[in-house]
């Protein structure tokens, strides 16, 4: 007798006095272990190649940091801003503008930002590089007027001693030449002082140390420097710092107030006019979050605007038409895989070895043929001058003035991956309906039925996993196909997988691409649910 | 045979012949005629022609040449399922996808019958197996046993006349073979119907049926009651196929009436029935069942040849004993002797004298 038999009440313990679970937890652990590291590297494979990489792209679908990054303070700045029909934001936005601009310049993240805009709104990414082009003249009036002033202003150790942390300076100083120069810091007193020009003077610091290699040190601030210290002692005309520079600043607050003044509204828009229309404004505006939904939004012809979404013109929306056509056209070519396959598959089933074999090659046949070549032999059979409309206009069926449209069309789409995708819905059939024993059919008509009734009633029933799975290969390989309707599909046969391609390779707007992908994903997925709760992923067999 | 058979056959097999491919026959003129209500089996080694004969009478499988007839009518060109017969398989065929209840209630909905009625039958026919339980089960939810049970019920649920059986307790295991047996042939016989079983098995052949059918090579080797088949063997393939049986060869010596002397290899003189042999100085095969052979000479008539034979080994086998004898140049002679309380037990070594009754040793073709 064991311990085991005397407490039936508590836990089984093994012969050691260990819970049974815990020892025999134990005792699979070492082959759990062995098991995940013989995955191990597959694992890896799938979650390096696979998993991130689809995970970076569906995420490019809702991202939209570019903006912010961009135009850090327009952003900001444009919150102020209620984007109202007919209005375009204050002199501050314009300011803002001038400032982040100036950095993107030197950065040349403008025509990006540009772009990136354009697919939104037309023509902003020229105005991004116009605007790009001129921006570095904006607000040379305010530095030649300090210039004027003292000459001090166009000594960059003006500069360094006003605005740089004591501390930085004595890195800088200390740095050997060899590697980067030490990050500028700015001193605390300065911003606290002149808070638009201590941080004018971060972003031209930091921008050209990073982009240029160069040490504020050496270099003349921007113009958008002396801009905003225009706009800081203007603003107060009292303001005061200490230290060395402290003569030269209240000499430049008492006479900031006779400066002659440029107004960067105005020159933004002799640059280009579309710096005054509402829409620029609010496309920035409706694109200055991080994340959006506009891919998404354009995915399903809406489109973003300030207070929710609209549909675009009704000559703008393709998408939704896309995705039905591609949904439909799936389901077509799975009907017809299925309508062509059974048969086939049947016969192979029930043929004998040799004639199985043999009918079997034909069946693989295509799988070793490059996929680009049977879809151009598609083409040769199916065209207008081709082989079956030759034939079919040789034996009379068909007027020669009235060939049959077969390709470049729904019809040829239908035709060639209905061939292509044909061995994916014959294989999952046929290993089925090998394990389906003869006798079944016998047993049903010994009982009284017919052909027919043994079939449908006994056959066909035992016969639907192998259905299932061959439709869920074949609809799944369907619905993201490319090549096969980018050759034989021309513009009426194509599916939302080449306007993702397109977006990918020659528009360029990954994120609508990874928006239409996920969508795809998503339906994909949703069929599989439906799939699921109609006739169960249980009933789903691929062979045995 | 039962009481309910009449004398007018009721399945007839004329002349018929079965090939598959046009060069080798695997079933060569069989005749055969069964009454109603006969339990009939086709007993005979694998690639006998026993399936193929079932399978032309279920109508799976279409006769090359000759007739088959049931109840008069020629049934060569009528599909399998208007013929009307039940058959239960070997792999039981029970419709996987479908609940026993809908198993069983298949054939009566092929045959348009209204549901009331439809279910009232199920009912029956599954009280009639003990299966009442089971209706809502799939057969994969059940064992073995218990699936022949629900596939004999589905043969018998639209009341066929005649039922055909393809090896149906073969993959059962052996307690459970004799239960299914028992109960198979009493529903036959308290139903009356007309039953065709095929096996491999002797014993269950031997048990279950009426008359046996032993197939070998295409032809029916003889068709008997079980216990004429075991006694009288027409050949030496039934002599061999039907029990345990001891073959002595040898030269037809002398025919006096339902008597023969043969001689055998050895030389040694012994006593026979003829069978199948007919001229003096014919070769022939003796063969004697080993509970026959007799070695208390007290028992035998005294004008019997008798046979020396050493004893090899004894083999306690419980009800019996099992003795190897040699005999007249031959290692394998065996003798089966009831453990009765007087019986004698042989030890290896002993000479004994053997002898039978003329009878019980039939000259057989060589």
């Amino acid at each position: 007798m064991t311990d085991t038999s005397t407490q039936p009440s508590g836990p089984v313990l093994a012969a050691d006095g260990t819970p049974l679970k815990r020892s025999l937890n134990r005792a699979l652990r070492r082959q759990k272990i062995r098991a995940l590291m013989l995955i191990a590297p597959l694992l890896l494979f799938i979650l390096i190649t696979f998993i991130w990489p689809i995970a970076q792209m569906l995420f490019r679908s809702v991202e939209n940091q570019i903006v912010s990054d961009v135009l850090p303070s327009t952003v900001a700045s444009l919150a102020d801003w209620d984007g109202a029909e007919g209005t375009t934001p204050g002199d501050e936005t314009f300011y803002a503008l001038t400032q982040d601009l100036m950095a993107a310049v030197v950065r040349k993240d403008h025509t990006r930002l540009g772009s990136r805009l354009n697919y939104e709104t037309t023509g902003i990414s020229s105005l991004f590089r116009k605007s790009g082009r001129k921006v570095d003249d904006m607000g040379e009036v305010y530095t030649d007027q300090f210039v004027g002033l003292d000459d001090a202003w166009e000594d960059p150790a003006t500069w360094v001693a006003l605005m740089a942390d004591l501390r930085w300076v004595a890195a800088q100083s200390e740095w050997d030449g060899e590697g980067d120069e030490p990050a500028f810091r700015l001193n605390a007193d300065a911003a606290n002082a002149l808070p638009k020009t201590a941080a004018a003077y971060q972003t031209f610091a930091t921008t050209i140390q990073i982009e240029d290699n160069d040490s504020p040190t050496e270099e003349e601030p921007w113009n958008t420097v002396y801009l905003a210290l225009y706009a800081d002692l203007s603003a107060d005309a009292s303001t005061q710092v200490d230290g060395a520079q402290s003569e030269l600043i209240a000499t430049a607050a008492a006479e900031v107030g006779s400066f002659e003044t440029e107004d960067l509204r105005a020159s933004f828009v002799d640059i280009d006019e579309d710096w005054d229309t509402h829409d620029t404004w609010s496309t920035i505006k409706t694109y200055s979050p991080d994340l959006t939904n506009g891919y998404f939004l354009n995915a399903v012809d809406l489109q973003k605007t300030p207070d929710g979404s609209e549909w675009r013109p009704e000559n703008e929306q393709i998408y939704i038409e896309l995705f039905w056509r591609t949904l439909l056209m799936s389901f077509a070519i799975t009907a017809s895989c299925i309508l062509l396959g059974y048969p086939v598959a049947w016969l192979l089933a029930n043929l004998p070895m040799r004639s199985a074999n043999i009918l079997m090659i034909l069946v693989l046949l295509p799988f070793w043929t490059s996929l680009l070549v049977r879809t151009s032999a598609w083409k040769v059979l199916l065209q207008d001058q081709g082989v079956i409309n030759s034939l079919l206009v040789w034996i009379g069926v068909i007027a020669d003035d009235n060939r049959l449209a077969l390709i470049n069309n729904a019809t040829g789409t239908i035709i060639a991956m209905t061939h292509i995708l044909l061995p994916f819905m014959i294989l999952p059939l046929y290993s089925v309906m090998k394990t389906i024993p003869p006798t079944y059919l016998r047993a049903a008509k010994s009982l009284g039925a017919t052909n027919w009734t043994a079939f449908w009633r006994v056959y066909f029933p035992q016969s639907v996993p192998g259905i299932g799975a061959g439709s869920i290969l074949v609809f799944i390989l369907a619905i993201g196909y490319y090549i096969t309707p980018e050759i034989v599909g021309g513009t009426k046969g194509v599916f939302i997988s080449n306007r993702i391609a397109y977006h990918i390779s020659s528009s360029l707007n990954w994120g609508l691409a990874a928006a239409l992908g996920s969508i795809l994903l998503a339906l994909v997925l949703l069929f599989y649910w439906l799939y699921d709760k109609i006739v169960g992923i249980d009933n789903v067999k691929l062979g045995g | 045979m039962s009481a309910t058979a009449s004398d007018a056959a009721f399945v007839e097999f004329e002349r018929v012949q079965k090939s598959y491919d046009g060069e080798n026959l695997v079933v060569k003129d069989l005749n055969l005629s069964m009454p109603q209500g006969e339990f009939l089996t086709m007993l005979g080694p694998s690639g006998s022609g026993k399936t193929t004969c079932l399978m032309m009478l279920a109508g799976f499988e279409t006769a090359t040449h000759g007739e088959i007839r049931l109840d008069g009518v020629s049934i060569n060109n009528i599909p399998p399922h208007k013929r009307g017969i039940g058959m239960v398989f070997q792999n039981y065929a029970l419709f996987p996808h479908m609940t026993v209840g809908e198993n069983l209630a298949f054939p009566l909905e092929v045959r348009k019958m209204g549901k009331s009625d439809r279910d009232e039958k199920v009912r029956r026919a599954l009280d009639m197996v003990q299966m009442g339980a089971f209706a809502g089960r799939r057969p994969a939810q059940l064992s073995g046993g218990q699936q022949q049970r629900i596939a004999l019920a589905r043969a018998l649920v639209f009341q066929p006349e005649l039922v055909l059986m393809d090896e149906p307790l073969g993959a059962l295991d052996k307690q459970l073979r004799e239960t299914l047996q028992f109960e198979i042939t009493n529903l036959a016989h308290e139903l009356g119907i007309t039953v065709v079983y095929v096996t491999h098995d002797q014993t269950e052949a031997l048990t279950m049926s009426d008359r046996v059918a032993v197939f070998d090579d295409g032809r029916i080797q003889q068709l008997a009651p079980p216990d004429e088949l075991y006694e009288a063997p027409q050949n030496s393939f039934v002599a061999q196929f039907i029990g345990e049986n001891n073959t002595l060869e040898g030269v037809v010596k002398e025919i006096k009436g339902d008597t023969c002397i043969v001689q055998l290899d050895s030389g040694d003189i012994i006593d026979a029935k003829p069978v199948n042999v007919a001229t003096v100085g014919e070769r022939t095969r003796v063969s004697i069942r080993p509970e026959r052979v007799e070695f208390d000479k007290n028992r035998l008539s005294p004008y019997a040849h008798t046979l020396k034979a050493t004893v090899k080994e004894f083999i306690y086998m419980g009800d019996i004993f099992r003795t190897r004898l040699s005999v007249a140049g031959t290692e394998d002679f065996v003798i089966k002797s009831r453990n009765a309380p007087d019986q004698t037990r042989l030890t290896p070594g002993r000479e004994i004298e053997i002898g039978w009754l003329p009878q019980d040793c039939r000259a057989l073709d060589a």
